[in-house]
């Protein structure tokens, strides 16, 4: 077994496992640590599948921004009973059921999806020579021109020019640069402290 | 049934849809308005695990299905969205904590007709 597979068995565990925990973990602060080592973990699976920047935009932005965020929530407002809330068993059941039959209908999909080596390329006409330098099993990952970092062509993409492998962002990243902006002027606007707060929350603010 | 040896397409899909299934049963259970957040969280996460693995040259899988860079553009645009929305959920979520002085979602129903 190759490492690249070891460590994607290691990474893939991991995430899978502290996603599980966050599900069945009561205490809203064990979630929250749980949830930055599952996203901690997607984010080796994406250097792993070669996508670098986008991996370290993922510790940065989610592990160290969003989540951070979301641990500031959860210090504001976990006081005495609302550490953690039980949820009743009719509950368990019908979610169980339900996430039960997407996984059962997700994870045959996305078997069905990854080829046997040889007859799925003769079955691509167009890309039939290509693939046969791929087809010896994981030799493509050792292709020159993929090997580069993807920042530059990332880079080169939202800024619009369409390299090769891909197009042109420049509309989508600038509706979502303003979108940012007005989220956070609204994000801000929504938790703006209030004029007259009741009486009871101030006494619970200063004990 | 997948090759086990070789990382292919299907098993960062497989990851994928197991992360999606937890954030969806998190959604679905947690009545803290924080754990609905991470579940949401957890399903952007899971969606992003796809578009990075179509989008990636490293794992064997039928080259008609590669959609290049593109994946990994959109990959960044959905973390950019997760960041913003999570700031406005946690906006609303204080202030509700403010109003109501708990976070259970079940005692937000002064809206039921």
């Amino acid at each position: 077994m190759s490492w690249h597979a070891l460590e994607f068995y290691f990474l893939a565990l991991m995430a899978c496992a502290f996603a599980l925990a966050v599900v069945f973990a009561a205490n809203v602060v064990r979630m929250a640590f749980y949830l930055i080592l599952s996203l901690g973990a997607t984010a080796g699976l994406f250097f792993l599948a070669g996508a670098d920047f986008v991996g370290a935009m993922q510790l940065m932005m989610y592990v160290g921004g969003t989540l951070v965020l979301l641990v500031f929530g959860v210090m504001l407002t976990a006081q005495g009973p609302w550490v953690s809330i039980r949820t009743s068993g009719g509950e368990w059941v019908l979610a169980a059921l339900v996430g039960g039959s997407l996984l059962a209908v997700l994870v045959p999909t996305a078997m069905r999806l990854d080829p046997a080596p040889n007859h799925e390329h003769a079955a691509v006409p167009g890309t039939a020579h290509k693939s046969e330098n791929k087809a010896p099993d994981a030799k493509a990952s050792t292709e020159p021109q993929t090997t580069r970092p993807t920042a530059t062509r990332i880079g080169l993409g939202l800024i619009g020019a369409p390299t090769s492998g891909t197009s042109g962002y420049l509309l989508p990243f600038e509706a979502i640069s303003i979108h940012l902006l007005v989220v956070l002027i609204g994000a801000a606007y929504l938790a703006r402290p209030k004029r007259r707060a009741r009486p009871k929350l101030v006494e619970s603010d200063e004990a | 049934m997948p090759d086990l040896q070789t990382i292919g397409l299907s098993h960062y899909l497989i990851v994928g849809a197991i992360m999606f299934v937890c954030g969806a049963v998190c959604m679905a259970t947690k009545r803290n308005a924080l754990g609905v957040l991470m579940g949401i969280e957890l399903v952007l996460n899971g969606a992003n695990v796809n578009f990075v693995a179509f989008g990636s040259d490293f794992l064997r899988r039928n080259p008609a299905y590669g959609i290049g860079l593109d994946g990994q553009i959109i990959a960044l645009f959905v973390i950019v969205l997760a960041a913003a929305e999570a700031a406005v959920a946690l906006a609303i979520v204080l202030n509700f904590y403010n109003n109501h002085s708990t976070v259970d979602v079940d005692r937000a129903d002064e809206l039921k007709g």
